[in-house]
């Protein structure tokens, strides 16, 4: 038991890095790795979002969207199908979580908040949080599997933005080609990071 | 009139890139590129969601409350992607099971809310159609290329038909793994901007 969920954090977090494996979050990705503090915020913003909305998602999905699922409310439902729907209440689930953090970060961390600025509200449009929760209805996770998931998955946009933040601040240092300089050259340091996630690809787990 | 109609038209393409310059959009154009037939369906749909949601945002405009601008916008591209999602499963099955999550992704890809905040929330319905329109093929553009390059280059193939015979199957064409991984997206996206700004040097940014 305890196993199989570290070993689903350890991929969620390693091998299928949501950044670098599948490209998810990339806009903010690109955009907010400037500086390694707001890389941090962003990603502990990132983090929080993702493990509230994967598990709710997940029972919105278990309990009111799939097949047959609405048969605990009423027997005669059992035949409803409203997956179709699902995109929809996603992203509303997300669009309101995210508010939430908003809110209470304005309320608590008011520098944080006005650091992350435009790109907080953008958090609900991440591919990253909505990608999460596609995965975890594609791939069938139940309660438990999606919470890991959602952790997992959000630890590992965290690392790596950090890094790729980090990476950039040394980067004042070296004389980039004058084409290359910002977007350009921040696209090839994420491919280099992207072969080097690839070395935990052949982690067998 | 005819003119900047034109130009909402036309600059998305190279002068003012959605993926090159704003900054939008970028991650599907990376996860969807790794063959030929992927790129052009996911086009349509994005050419599709965006032209049509900048239409019923800038139909609406007057009308949404501006506190919950985003929830409107949001809910208005998420029904354009259900259509487009039902579309493909019906139509493509076979396409629309290797784009996975892809499709569905369209609605947080960053160009369509952004071209609806920034564009659509000031604009009249026919400037804000041509603007959909022209984004959506600013994007498919480098999406385009970008597959284009990564299918010959990754697998000798365009479309699924042979175009350079592999050495596995008694060719000369040794392929590049490297193409058909993430990171092969990355740099073809990153030398793409460096040949762009190569030619437009006003896009070149200052050292930050």
């Amino acid at each position: 038991m305890f196993e199989q969920y570290l070993s689903l954090a350890i991929k969620a977090i390693f091998v299928e890095n949501m950044a670098l494996a599948f490209f998810l979050g990339m806009c903010s990705f690109l955009a907010v790795s400037k500086k390694v503090n707001t890389a941090i915020g962003l990603g502990l913003a990132v983090i929080f979002v993702l493990t509230v909305t994967v598990p709710i998602n997940n029972l919105l999905y278990n309990y009111a969207l799939k097949d047959g699922s609405l048969s605990w409310l009423h027997p005669s439902l059992a035949t409803y199908d409203l997956s179709f729907l699902g995109f929809l209440c996603y992203i509303g689930t997300i669009a309101a979580m995210v508010q939430i953090v908003e809110m209470a970060l304005d309320r608590f961390v008011p520098s944080l908040y006005a650091a992350l600025g435009v790109f907080l509200p953008l958090i609900a449009v991440n591919c990253a949080i909505l990608g999460a929760s596609l995965f975890m209805v594609e791939r069938d996770y139940d309660l438990g599997e999606s919470i890991v998931f959602g952790i997992g998955s959000g630890i590992g946009w965290f690392l790596a933005i950090v890094a790729l933040a980090s990476i950039r601040e040394r980067m004042h240092y070296s004389n980039v080609p004058a084409g290359l300089r910002g977007l350009g050259m921040t696209f090839i340091l994420t491919g280099l990071m992207a072969i080097g996630f690839m070395a935990f690809a052949g982690i067998q787990l | 009139m005819k003119n900047s109609a034109r130009k909402t038209l036309l600059d998305p393409l190279l002068e003012n890139n959605p993926i090159a310059l704003q900054v939008l959009g970028i991650c599907s154009a990376l996860a969807v590129t790794t063959k030929m037939e992927t790129s052009v369906v996911m086009c349509g749909a994005v050419i599709f969601v965006l032209t049509f949601s900048n239409l019923f945002v800038s139909l609406l405009r007057n009308n949404i409350p501006n506190s919950i601008r985003i929830i409107v916008q949001l809910t208005i591209i998420a029904s354009l992607v259900i259509i487009a999602d039902q579309f493909l499963k019906a139509y493509f099955f076979n396409i629309s099971k290797q784009l996975s999550v892809f499709v569905g992704l369209i609605i947080t890809n960053c160009i369509i809310m952004g071209r609806a905040e920034a564009f659509a929330m000031q604009n009249g319905p026919t400037t804000s159609l041509l603007d959909g329109l022209g984004n959506g093929f600013g994007y498919s553009f480098i999406l385009i290329i970008t597959g284009f390059l990564r299918e010959l280059l990754g697998s000798g193939k365009l479309f699924g038909h042979t175009i350079l015979p592999l050495v596995t199957e008694g060719g000369w064409y040794t392929p590049n793994g490297l193409m058909v991984t993430s990171a092969g997206a990355f740099f073809i996206i990153g030398f793409f901007i460096w040949v762009l700004r190569a030619f437009k040097k006003e896009q070149i940014e200052e050292e930050g």
